[in-house]
């Protein structure tokens, strides 16, 4: 076996031990849209405080003493960067390339994977949270948001995953 | 006793470093468990990988389970947490909308996140397209999502008091909705396992 993973059960465990130390020190679970908003919001004021101050978006956002890149988040998003190459260094996975099914050129999975980033960077800011700030961190404390996060994203994924086959599976020749 | 940070029992500079540290354990274990391997990922779509279920009910069980057990010995309150607050119509569209991200990009932004930290560049892409998402829906916020982000605002909404149903209860259904849907995704991906190539099955780490 080329690659090993972790067994699934105990990094699910391990994950959840970490969503309650999460709450217990913070109040808040883990997320990741959250992040990548904060540094696009503190992006925009960087570059013009009096149109962050104009959107009603940003605005109440921008006000505070510190940077809205100073977040919980964009640290935890940090951290997520540190975590994933010291892992990816022990198992040996640490390198250049491209992730996708073998029948799709790297071009057409480069496109993809832009459209499939824009979808969430919209999805997100709508639904308020990704899988693991809305579902996973929701679901933790039983937030109704979350199931209704889970439904929709799995949901929407199970019947647009028929659509977009032939993405992830090999046209059968037969 | 818990949580630490809202009731100001640690600073904001301590609350910072903690989310650092345990950014490093989330990056590690999607890392570990295969999450930054976009075929994995897309796999819980299609049943040829169980990885993401397993992993991700798993986790969201134990948190639920760990939470509730420490809730009600008073380890912690978590009417001081941030509690998610609820907007139904706006994470119901936002996630359908998510959902056709997931299925076309194969990553969501955190998966993307520890992928692209790994090296890969497809993951990399991603992260560009969910910037320029949250670019364009913040210069356009105030003419087209403003009222669809509040829609369906409901605040703080536990589901087990919106169900009128024990908490004790309703945690137990969903423990044996979790073991159901384990089994039947390892069914799913063994019946998988038998049409793939080794080359796949190598790569996918099965």
């Amino acid at each position: 076996m080329k690659n090993r993973y972790m067994n699934p059960y105990l990094a699910g465990f391990l994950l959840g031990l970490l969503i309650i130390i999460s709450y217990y020190i913070s109040g808040e679970g883990l997320g990741s849209s959250g992040g990548y908003r904060d540094v696009a919001v503190a992006t925009i004021d960087k570059i013009s405080h009096s149109y962050a101050l104009s959107n009603e978006f940003t605005a109440p956002r921008v006000t505070g003493p510190h940077s809205p890149a100073h977040s919980f988040l964009v640290y935890l998003l940090l951290g997520v960067i540190f975590g994933s190459i010291l892992s990816s260094v022990l198992y040996g996975r640490l390198k250049f390339m491209i992730g996708k099914a073998p029948h799709i050129s790297n071009k057409r999975r480069l496109y993809l994977a832009l459209i499939g980033g824009i979808l969430w960077g919209i999805g997100t800011q709508i639904g308020h949270g990704c899988t693991s700030g809305l579902v996973l961190s929701g679901l933790a404390v039983n937030s109704l948001s979350g199931y209704i996060g889970l439904v929709a994203i799995f949901g929407a994924g199970f019947i647009f995953a028929l659509i977009f086959r032939r993405i992830w599976l090999k046209p059968s020749k037969k | 006793m818990g949580p630490l940070f809202p009731q100001e029992i640690i600073n904001e500079e301590f609350n910072l470093i903690f989310a650092f540290l345990i950014g490093i354990g989330f990056g590690f274990l999607l890392e570990a468990a295969g999450f930054t391997n976009t075929r994995k990922l897309a796999g819980v779509f299609y049943g040829y990988d169980a990885t993401v279920i397993k992993v991700f009910f798993t986790a969201a069980l134990t948190a639920l389970i760990g939470l509730f057990i420490m809730h009600n010995l008073g380890w912690i309150d978590l009417t001081l947490t941030f509690y998610p607050k609820t907007f139904w119509i706006a994470t119901l569209v936002g996630g359908i909308i998510m959902g056709a991200g997931f299925v076309i990009g194969g990553f969501c932004p955190g998966t993307s996140l520890s992928a692209a930290s790994t090296g890969k560049v497809d993951a990399m892409v991603f992260i560009g397209g969910v910037l320029l998402g949250i670019f364009g829906f913040i210069f356009t916020y105030d003419f087209l999502w403003k009222e669809l982000r509040v829609a369906g605002a409901m605040g703080k909404v536990n589901i087990t008091e919106w169900l009128g149903i024990l908490e004790g209860v309703f945690i137990f259904l969903f423990v044996l909705m979790g073991v159901a849907m384990f089994y039947l995704f390892q069914k799913w991906q063994d019946w998988w396992q038998k049409r793939m190539s080794k080359e796949d099955l190598d790569e996918l780490g099965l």
